[in-house]
């Protein structure tokens, strides 16, 4: 039978994998954020605060080079524009749902807890108990990441770079993006957001980034509008269990 | 002062973001065509940070074979597409770059 219980402790098993590459990528911000010369309180305090990855790297590569405030929270802004994204994904999910959770879940809504959460979402199954596996994939995640932060900022800079622990990032979001490409229309977005990255690689702020996914987005509807498929299916199945 | 104002100003918009339509949801509806979209965010939002990862490693492209980090990253590619699993996939991809960074 199904439970919050349950829920919880599965959402808790289907983030594992991806811990194993957000601890080496923790520890990393960790040395490099005191390299970049912020204190260490500021440091582990931007994890819990910020709880970003990518943005928390820009952030205090940033602040290091003594950028104004407000130049470092508009890049925040930009770098974590994905997210307003993801939130409009699990908002159907969440809506029946106390302003308390909506509150919690919506300070976990990070890239590695949205990945396995949208997943369960879409599956068909008992919607009733779905917000206590977000919950666990979010605190599991929540976790790790204050630990391994406060590792790598234990360890300072006595981690070599030879070991290239940052390559980690990229390997895990492999590890998410690839199985996830089931029809040509998935495909066609991943492959037009990936070379115009490349090709917006040299503009500053990270505009590249949202420049990329917005024509990979673009070029997935039109390719599914022009060839429609059986990748209508999941999002059928989406409004169904939500009907439920 | 002036540097935990930014981690505080960081941290609002981050929140603002993740809040936004799990809030707004209350009083909208998210149109079909909205919805179709959202399912093509994650591919092109992590494939727009892993092409620069691989192909732009020191500020350059990078199609040579000398590129470990390409080659790590085709070589997990491959591993996550025959078997799914994450774990094999970052281990793979960490193993074949400090192998090939040992040979290279």
């Amino acid at each position: 039978m199904v439970t919050g219980r349950s829920e919880f402790l599965a959402g808790v098993r289907a983030e594992l994998p991806i811990l194993l590459g957000v601890i080496p990528f923790g520890m990393i911000y960790g040395v490099l954020a005191l390299s970049a010369g912020l204190p260490s309180g500021a440091a582990l305090g931007m994890s819990s605060i910020v709880f970003a990855g990518s943005a928390q790297f820009v952030g205090t590569q940033l602040i290091g080079a003594g950028t104004p405030g407000i130049v470092v929270v508009l890049t925040t802004f930009v770098v974590n524009l994905r997210h307003m994204l993801y939130s409009a994904s699990v908002a159907p999910h969440v809506r029946h749902l106390r302003p308390v959770w909506k509150w919690l879940l919506a300070y976990l809504l990070t890239d590695e807890a949205y990945a396995v959460t949208i997943i369960h979402y879409n599956r068909e199954s008992d919607p009733a108990h779905k917000h206590w596996y977000f919950l666990g994939a979010g605190l599991a995640l929540w976790g790790t990441w204050q630990a391994s932060t406060a590792v790598g900022i234990f360890l300072g800079a006595r981690v070599p770079a030879s070991w290239a622990l940052d390559f980690t990032l990229a390997l895990t979001f492999i590890a998410i993006v690839i199985p996830a490409l089931r029809d040509r229309a998935s495909v066609a977005a991943a492959l037009s957001a990936g070379v115009v990255a490349l090709l917006a690689a040299g503009l500053p702020y990270k505009l590249g980034l949202m420049l990329a996914a917005l024509t990979g987005i673009v070029a997935g509807v039109a390719l599914e509008t022009l060839y429609p498929s059986a990748a209508r299916v999941p999002i059928a199945a989406q409004g169904e269990s939500r009907n439920r | 002062m002036t540097l935990w104002l930014s981690i505080l100003g960081m941290g609002m918009v981050t929140y603002a973001i993740r809040l936004s339509f799990i809030l707004l949801l209350e009083r909208v509806e998210i149109p079909w065509r909205v919805r179709q979209a959202l399912r093509f965010v994650p591919p092109a939002v992590l494939s727009a940070i892993i092409f620069p990862e691989l192909l732009w490693p020191h500020g350059a492209l990078d199609l040579s074979l000398g590129n470990v980090r390409l080659l790590a990253g085709l070589l997990a590619a491959l591993v996550a597409w025959r078997t799914r699993n994450v774990l094999l996939t970052i281990a793979v991809g960490m193993g074949a770059l400090w192998i090939l960074q040992a040979i290279l």
